[in-house]
């Protein structure tokens, strides 16, 4: 009896993952053969680079100290570009039309797209991590553990509620300008935590001093993304 | 009935005025300048009140579909900003005065300022869609996102300066309140509210005749 009852529970969860991952398969298949983003996106990191160089100058140390700041700030501004562009392609040949008459449960598709900009994001703070490592000498390796830790809490929130408002403003007319306009003040719990908590990690301080902050961002993704989940078939309806 | 209310609400504002610069002792160590609070408590109260309303308007629009509950999310939300606006700016007078400066990134001025560019992208995304029944979905996504994410706000805002400083610059004397100060508190609380009553009622039966034509 219980197995019985237990199946069909089963499946409709691996029906669930299995049309999150077919959305996150389409939009890799589609960059892959494109290449619409990534190479765009990744210049777009080095460009950041030379411009926070010329922004401070050439002193070392005031740029090491400015760390934090200058690498969050970045994968914001790279966020921005990338996540904004997450639903446009959606736009053409009624593809917004077919992810609505899509059965089962909306928001496999919010998962699905969040799941591809997390993987878009992180592609991009490796990059700029590898280059604020050879560009401006500061020692990212040493504390690459838990500084990864942080860089995943704060890319899911910065995703989670990117991805939502991504899908929201594809159909509104200002779309470049309102995205940023929505989505920064909202991250802005996100953005001090992971500032915060990345100088302290690198100024050497352990794990366990930046706790907090990671309570705070643990629990700010979960509130993003469930929020995300349970209202995106609200923004889906076009 | 929204008539009445406008009266009882200047009734309750010239009550608030003369509680505020009559009733209310002149305050010991700041002087008269300590008076703005009874303009600058009040609004931010208002405020809050607003984006809780904004909250269960935006839910509401979402489990019924029904404009009315959109409508009062809207007003609520314009009324908040304006609100929150009105506390920003007050505080920045009564600070120049007692802290020497216009503007500080202490806790508070900091998570109020950042409420008040949620709200003010939440107005703005209403206004660049023409569509009433997707303005009202969209809208009431950010409304609840904006409400939900106020703790997530005010917490982070308060470890990013604790970080810095302690909170001692800011803080107005935790002594005790001198109970004419409180009652005229009270009653400009009481006044602004229904103030936040007689707005509500008028924008929503604006945006309802708006609707309409």
């Amino acid at each position: 009896m219980s197995a019985c009852a237990k199946e069909p529970s089963r499946s409709a969860v691996s029906a669930y993952t299995k049309r999150a991952w077919i959305v996150l398969w389409k939009d890799f298949l589609i960059e892959r053969r494109a290449k619409e983003h990534a190479n765009a996106l990744l210049f777009f990191c080095l460009l950041l680079l030379f411009l926070f160089q010329f922004a401070l100058g050439p002193d070392r140390e005031r740029l090491a100290a400015a760390v934090p700041g200058l690498l969050w700030l970045g994968f914001i501004l790279a966020g921005l570009l990338g996540l904004g562009r997450s639903f446009l392609g959606e736009r053409e040949n009624d593809c917004w039309e077919g992810l609505r008459l899509t059965p089962g449960d909306k928001s496999a598709i919010y998962l699905g797209k969040l799941a591809g900009n997390c993987v878009l994001m992180t592609a991009v703070e490796i990059i700029l991590v590898v280059l604020f490592g050879v560009f401006y000498g500061v020692d990212l390796w040493t504390p690459a553990a838990p500084l990864a830790l942080v860089l995943g809490l704060g890319t899911v929130g910065l995703a989670a509620v990117g991805t939502l408002f991504a899908a929201m403003t594809t159909q509104v007319r200002a779309r470049e300008l309102l995205f940023p306009v929505l989505l920064l003040p909202v991250q802005v719990p996100v953005l001090l935590a992971t500032v915060s908590a990345t100088q302290a990690l690198l100024l050497g301080q352990p794990l366990a001093d930046v706790a907090h902050w990671l309570k705070l961002l643990a629990g700010a993704d979960l509130v993003y993304v469930t929020i995300g989940i349970l209202t995106f078939e609200f923004v889906l309806e076009g | 009935m929204t008539r009445a209310l406008g009266w009882l609400t200047v009734v309750g504002l010239a009550a608030g005025l003369a509680a505020g610069f009559g009733y209310a002792p002149r305050e010991a160590v700041q002087g008269n300048v300590q008076r703005i609070m009874y303009l600058h408590v009040p609004a931010v109260l208002t405020a809050y009140l607003a984006f809780v309303l904004v909250l269960l308007g935006s839910i509401a629009y979402l489990a019924t579909r029904r404009p009315g509950w959109d409508r009062l999310a809207a007003a609520a939300g314009e009324i908040g900003v304006l609100f929150t606006g009105l506390t920003i700016v007050s505080g920045s007078i009564w600070g120049k005065p007692t802290w020497g400066t216009w503007w500080t990134w202490d806790a508070r001025l900091t998570s109020t300022a950042v409420l008040f560019c949620v709200y003010v992208g939440y107005l703005l995304l209403r206004s660049l869609i023409e569509d009433p029944e997707a303005r009202a979905r969209y809208a009431a996504v950010v409304g609840i996102l904006g409400a939900v994410n106020i703790p997530i706000v005010h917490f982070s805002v308060k470890w990013w300066r604790a970080l810095h400083q302690p909170s001692t610059i800011l803080g107005p004397e935790r002594s005790p309140i001198d109970p004419a100060i409180g009652l005229a508190l009270f009653v400009n609380w009481v006044a602004f509210t229904l103030l936040f009553a007689y707005f509500l009622s008028r924008r929503m039966e604006i945006a309802r005749l708006e609707e309409q034509t």
